[in-house]
């Protein structure tokens, strides 16, 4: 922990990052189109729902999404440059004070929302974010 | 014994598998190692082997033979020299005063790859033989980290030998089999093992053709 990485697993790993995956943070609500392989058949399912957390870490990276389904909650990590993700969307922008969203575990309905960071655009034409 | 070439171990990561499966890697700085002899049963040696270099040496921290050797054959002098037991017709591949590299092995093949473990020192039984120590209340004072009993009274009135105590941990040579082998980059001198290696970073391994393959896993 807290090595410095070799050069060339450094260059392992840089070839495999994808470049397509779109931006997103925690707090954040994506939905991740993921390819489900059934025998020889395969078929994409979505997910969606709030990103509650980022584990860095070049081709190791990962990132958990949780949603609550059916009354449950769900969560489950994807490594972000896995092959098996066909697209991710971000849906919206939340704004949210910590890196790593494990309270909302603990909250249910109306609690557990995440406020939205809102964007405008300024009078010389930059775009700037809410706090 | 087996086709062997020496290495490095450089360090873990993970790739993908063409099915997109998550795989631990473990990359390997595996050759080019010079020929220096190939010892033969028939000759004055009296059994099959060969001995490889890997890495660059320093001329200057070498003794005149050591140097004599490299010279003799015309070939940068190594860091490390090793000899390793082969069979005469895996001998063939191995060509005196010519060089072997990663592309002794191919992708899939399982190997064996020899290292020597991390040394964590003089470690307790706790940590070194998983035992579990003594409860932390009921009275218990001064022994929560002890092994207990190291045997019996009068009859055999003596420790059996082996009996796991406190002592040195690590720092010895460890093989671990059948690892399989993900991908080879000969030009780069890399091999890629899936799972983990014996050793620290940096640290020398042999890796050779696995010597002990289960039947289910063979072919």
């Amino acid at each position: 922990m807290g090595c410095a990485v070799h050069k060339t697993i450094q260059l392992v790993e840089t070839i495999q990052l994808r470049s397509d995956i779109p931006q997103f943070f925690p707090g954040d609500t994506v939905r991740v189109h993921f390819r489900i392989r059934e025998g020889d058949k395969e078929r994409v399912q979505v997910f969606e729902g709030a990103v509650i957390g980022i584990r860095h870490g070049g081709a190791t990276e990962t990132f958990t999404v949780r949603k609550i389904s059916y009354g449950i909650g769900v969560e489950r990590v994807f490594p972000l440059h896995s092959p098996m993700i066909a697209k991710v969307e971000v849906v919206t922008r939340g704004r949210v004070r910590r890196a790593k969203l494990h309270y909302l575990r603990a909250l249910r309905g109306k609690a557990s929302k995440i406020r939205e960071k809102r964007t405008w655009v300024t009078q010389t034409g930059s775009a700037e974010t809410a706090e | 014994m087996s086709i062997a070439i020496l290495g490095k171990k450089i360090g873990m990561t993970q790739i993908f598998d063409g099915d997109g499966n998550r795989v631990p890697v473990t990359v390997l700085e595996a050759g080019p190692c010079p020929v220096l002899k190939v010892k033969t049963a028939e000759g004055r040696d009296g059994y099959d082997a060969v001995v490889l270099g890997f890495g660059k040496g320093r001329e200057k921290s070498m003794t005149k033979p050591e140097l004599g050797v490299f010279a003799k054959l015309n070939i940068e002098p190594t860091a490390l020299v090793r000899e390793i037991r082969v069979n005469q017709d895996e001998a063939l591949l191995y060509p005196e005063g010519g060089s072997v590299d990663a592309s002794l092995f191919n992708a899939g093949e399982l190997v064996d790859v020899i290292g020597t473990s991390r040394g964590r020192g003089y470690q307790g039984v706790m940590k070194r033989h998983n035992f579990a120590g003594t409860p932390r209340s009921h009275g218990t004072h001064e022994s929560f980290r002890h092994g207990g009993s190291i045997g019996m009274a009068t009859y055999p009135g003596r420790v059996l030998p082996g009996t796991k105590m406190a002592g040195q941990m690590g720092n010895v040579r460890k093989t671990i089999l059948n690892q399989r082998v993900v991908a080879v980059f000969p030009d780069h001198n890399l091999i890629f093992i899936e799972g983990g290696v014996p050793g620290a970073m940096n640290s020398v391994v042999v890796i050779r053709k696995a010597t002990k393959v289960p039947k289910k896993r063979q072919g």
